[in-house]
């Protein structure tokens, strides 16, 4: 199985790799994942409290190409982007901005779980109730 | 800069050694006779050159040419080995002893056995990946017909201690069966020696052509006898109808012929290169060699690089380096390695395997480059993992309540 461009470009050029203060009230952190299977992704944002957009996005994953290019982008994506924006992101627009294959949908799944998880650990630490998951 | 790409995946098939192409040539154009036409010349060439390979291969593993049984490749002799003792010794019992670390080819016939009425055992190995030998010895009744171990694991290359488990079958009263896939042609294997009753091997494991193989059936002491699982023109003596392929038939005795004069030459610098390869990469904090280092083949080296994924970490350097890995992501299933969980394995080490198999064309320099190239991917991406983060940090990994999905 070929990787396409994309996926290899966000591999060898990962974008926002890195860590946030995750005890930081203006910083999300979303955990998501397993060892046991394979993989794990560490999503964080870094909200504007005033104007409630994504000022920064970091990530770092443990998993296979098609993972760390799913978390790569979704950083990219997440900058600038309004909560509401972003909670908008679907797991299919990953899979096909990445030609990813039907066996690798799950990289794309585990992404957006991060960011939603990312979102509402933020909402958490602000007192907002967490937005439920449309799926 | 070493020759690339760098092929480390030969447990999975081998190059085919050029001077065994050369010896196949022939077979495939004038040469085409089919061996069992009994009344022209075409016919006689081809049975002869049959011959004579079958006395190669039966060389190689101290056997009489009588005694192989040539098939499409050792999948299909695991399954004429266990169906046929299955059904010629139904009368005996019904009770099949193997191991959770057997490749597929003995798991899945002993599973479909299993419906039909088969009481199968799956020994279990230690962190070495051998089996207990008592264990074994208990575990036989009355009602077993047959022990079937392999000889040395495909992903860990872990030799079971051979001798000594025909030893328990005979004194027990049942048959030994070795599927030696990985084992002939890279370390002496000797069916009298090693008390083997019936084993199966292939051709492609040994720099021979792919779409051959054989199943040795001893003929006498005891004499084995197994029911043909293909029914046709009764070749090979009744236990295997289809015309022989003869062209791969000769090649793969020529195959045979190689790794008896090569072997010693190909094992000594073989190993040399395994070794340096291991002490390289186990020079990386937290990299785990899996399976025993002492009872193992000289060519196969398995390692656990904690906290980074094996499918993510070939692809840094697959553009250049071949090898597999024991992660689910490589496979149709989700599962990691069965082989290296059965060694006790947590998922995430099994996630994070990588397998090496080198060969009689593996050089230094490659070996060198590949040390480089890995450790390099390896850093990186411990760079991009959460887990090295934390471990780093001193969080206990197995205390976190991660969300499986």
């Amino acid at each position: 199985m070929a990787y396409s461009e994309k996926v290899l470009d966000h591999y060898s050029n990962p974008k926002n790799v890195g860590t946030l203060d995750k005890n930081s009230n203006t910083v999300g952190t979303g955990l998501v994942g397993a060892p046991e299977c394979g993989d794990v992704m560490r999503l964080q944002i870094e909200v504007d409290p005033t104007t409630q957009l994504i000022t920064d996005a970091k990530f770092k994953t443990f998993g296979c190409g098609s993972a760390i290019a799913s978390s790569s982008l979704a950083t990219e994506w997440l900058k600038g982007k309004s909560i509401d924006e972003a909670m908008k992101i679907d797991n299919m627009d990953i899979v096909e901005e990445l030609a990813l294959p039907p066996v690798k949908i799950h990289c794309s799944v585990l992404a957006e779980d991060a960011i939603k998880s990312a979102i509402n650990d933020y909402r958490a630490k602000n007192g907002l109730a967490p937005i439920a998951d449309n799926h | 800069m070493p020759n690339f790409p760098i092929y480390l995946d030969n447990n999975a098939t081998t190059p085919m050694d050029p001077r065994v192409l050369e010896a196949m040539i022939p077979y495939f154009t004038e040469k085409f006779g089919n061996a069992a036409s009994r009344n022209h010349q075409f016919g006689w060439v081809a049975e002869e050159a049959v011959d004579y390979a079958r006395e190669q291969v039966a060389k190689l593993i101290g056997a009489d040419e009588k005694e192989i049984i040539f098939t499409s490749g050792a999948t299909e002799a695991d399954n004429l080995a266990i169906k046929g003792v299955y059904e010629m010794y139904a009368q005996k019992g019904n009770h099949i002893i193997t191991v959770t670390t057997e490749h597929k080819a003995v798991l899945d016939t002993c599973h479909h056995l299993e419906k039909q009425g088969a009481q199968i055992t799956y020994l279990k190995v230690n962190a070495e990946g051998l089996i207990d030998l008592t264990e074994l010895e208990n575990a036989i009744t009355d009602k077993t017909i047959l022990v079937a171990v392999m000889y040395a694991n495909n992903e860990v290359g872990v030799i079971q201690d051979v001798k000594k488990i025909s030893e328990i079958c005979h004194k027990k009263g049942t048959l030994f069966f070795t599927d030696a896939t990985q084992a002939v042609g890279k370390i002496p294997v000797d069916v009298i020696k090693d008390g083997i009753d019936l084993m199966a091997f292939s051709a492609h494991k040994m720099y021979g052509p792919k779409g051959v193989g054989a199943l040795y059936v001893r003929r006498k002491n005891p004499r084995v006898k197994v029911t043909a699982q293909m029914d046709g023109g009764g070749h090979e003596r009744g236990m295997r109808s289809g015309t022989l392929n003869v062209p791969s038939i000769v090649g793969f005795g020529k195959a045979c012929e190689i790794c008896m004069t090569d072997m010693e030459s190909d094992n000594a610098r073989i190993s040399v290169m395994r070794d340096k390869l291991e002490a390289g990469l186990t020079q990386l904090e937290e990299s785990y060699v899996n399976g025993s280092r002492e009872h193992r083949l000289p060519h196969v080296s398995n390692i656990s690089f904690k906290y980074v994924e094996g499918e993510g970490l070939m692809m840094g350097f697959n553009k250049n380096i071949a090898l597999s890995s024991g992660s689910a992501c490589t496979s149709a299933s989700l599962e990691p390695s069965y082989v290296l969980k059965a060694l006790g394995l947590g998922d995430d080490l099994a996630h994070s395997s990588l397998r090496f198999g080198l060969g009689r064309f593996t050089t230094d320099d490659q070996i060198d480059y590949t040390i480089k190239a890995i450790s390099e991917t390896v850093t990186k991406l411990r760079e991009l993992s959460p887990l090295w983060e934390m471990f780093k940090e001193g969080i206990d990994l197995n205390k976190i309540e991660w969300a499986h999905h």
